[in-house]
């Protein structure tokens, strides 16, 4: 028993303190030094803060080119996926495309009737646009975010919004002096509050981690309201951080137990350009 | 005195082979999610570190496995140094296998490899969640697991094949 005792210990002394051949450090001394700077990590001093953004400007670059053979395959079976279903496509869009410019004609009346109605009650809403390339797009199952090619010294902040096209995919998370991360609409911690239109009902839209959103904190009585509408879901301004009535997604299924889920206009597997939106909503006195 | 040269260039070639597909594969964070197969994905950074660790950790300096884990946390975006400390909790049972294994088996590396993920996962997810407070799918993870699991035996017979390339150049 002693015995076998003694041989358990031998082998996990033998294991972590042991150099190996042609190791330069023990197991040991480096779980100390990883537990060590997850430690310091937590902390926010000013100085980690530089090695931090140091080691993610290095780091972020090294995966843009690293991941360049990786994006080229990627890309491919996008590609051949797109060219398979041409047909089908075109037809869809040449229908889309007739009913868009009906619509279109009555919202460029409605786009000069809302701008003479906030001109009436003084409000103006700023926005400042800048435009950044995607370096690192990881479709990680564990978090959904993409890396920008620009940071601090384009005045990128934390909590600006994405957008792609006109749709909102996502808020900035984390900014380095050349780059930043983006957290996605995706990504099971990103809540934001929603609108629903046409019904009218403030919600939150958060992520699941899939390629879809699920709208949460609803009342029951308007789940119902919820089913049998052709609901598009857009932001609410609520916060303050994006614009009020950037199209995000559509509800496509709603359940009452399981909740609406909402399928994003933009295909986030897809993006290379976007926009780094800041906005300021005030009076225009 | 050519066909010399050209044999030690190939020979450190194949020598630094895992270390190149380690941090190839950090930077690019392997789990062909682009298939967009629903919930299909597999840690193949576990599976490197395991069997080069298991097999002779002279291919896979610990070293290099602590730098790869914290390319990993930054590429990902979760807390710098995590990765590197579950990294090299699969080194220690991997150490501590070599140690009181006499005569290598499959099923048992088979086996122990699953003990080891689920470990390394269950730390990972119970401290993500509780002490970073990062939302984390939990069935994803185990599904991630089971498909790491059961992918070993493919990888397994690849890297015997270049663990095998890297013995006979090392003996020439």
């Amino acid at each position: 028993m002693a015995s076998s005792r003694d041989d358990f210990v031998i082998a996990i002394r033998s294991a972590f303190l042991k150099k190996s051949y042609q190791q330069k450090f023990s197991l040991l001394t480096l779980i100390f030094l990883s537990l060590i700077v997850i430690i310091l990590g937590s902390f926010n001093f000013k100085a980690i803060q530089y090695i931090k953004i140091g080691i993610n400007e290095v780091i972020y670059r090294s995966s843009f080119i690293a991941s360049m053979p990786e994006n080229y395959f990627k890309d491919l079976n996008i590609k051949i996926g797109e060219h398979l279903n041409l047909y089908d496509q075109y037809k869809k869009n040449k229908l889309e495309l007739k009913k868009l410019k009906e619509k279109k004609l009555s919202n460029d009346f409605l786009i000069l009737e809302n701008n003479k109605l906030r001109e009436l009650i003084n409000e103006k809403i700023q926005s400042e646009d800048v435009y950044a390339k995607v370096l690192v797009d990881k479709d990680s199952p564990y978090l959904k975010s993409i890396i920008l090619n620009k940071g601090s010294k384009d005045n990128v902040k934390i909590g600006m919004a994405i957008v792609d096209k006109s749709y909102l995919v996502g808020k900035i998370i984390e900014v380095n002096y050349t780059n930043s991360r983006a957290l996605l609409l995706s990504d099971l911690n990103s809540k934001i509050p929603v609108l629903l239109e046409p019904i009218d009902i403030h919600a939150v839209l958060s992520g699941t981690g899939k390629n879809y959103g699920i709208i949460e904190y609803t009342k029951d009585e308007y789940k119902k309201k919820l089913s049998g509408n052709k609901i598009i879901v857009y932001t609410s301004g609520y916060g303050g951080l994006f614009k009020p009535g950037l199209p995000v997604g559509k509800i496509i299924t709603n359940d009452l137990s399981l909740g609406s889920k909402v399928s994003f206009f933009s295909d986030f597997r897809q993006l290379d350009y976007v926009k780094i939106v800041s906005y300021e909503i005030g009076s225009g006195n | 005195m050519s066909s010399l040269n050209k044999n030690t260039i190939l020979k450190s070639l194949l020598f630094y082979l895992p270390i190149f597909i380690l941090f190839l594969s950090v930077f690019n964070e392997i789990d062909f999610n682009y298939l967009n197969i629903e919930y299909f994905s597999f840690n193949f950074v576990h599976i490197l570190i395991f069997y080069w660790t298991l097999k002779n950790p002279r291919y896979l300096s610990y070293g290099s496995i602590f730098l790869a884990g914290i390319v990993n946390d930054v590429v990902v975006g979760i807390p710098i140094g995590f990765s590197s400390f579950c990294y090299l909790l699969i080194c220690s049972v991997t150490a501590y296998l070599r140690n009181i294994t006499i005569t290598p088996n499959f099923i048992n590396d088979w086996v122990s490899f699953l003990f080891t993920i689920l470990l390394v996962n269950s730390i990972q997810v119970i401290s993500l969640d509780i002490i970073f407070s990062i939302e984390i799918n939990y069935m994803r993870y185990l599904i991630n697991s089971g498909f790491t699991f059961i992918l070993y035996p493919i990888f397994l017979v690849l890297f015997n094949l270049v663990e095998k390339k890297i013995t006979i150049q090392a003996n020439d």
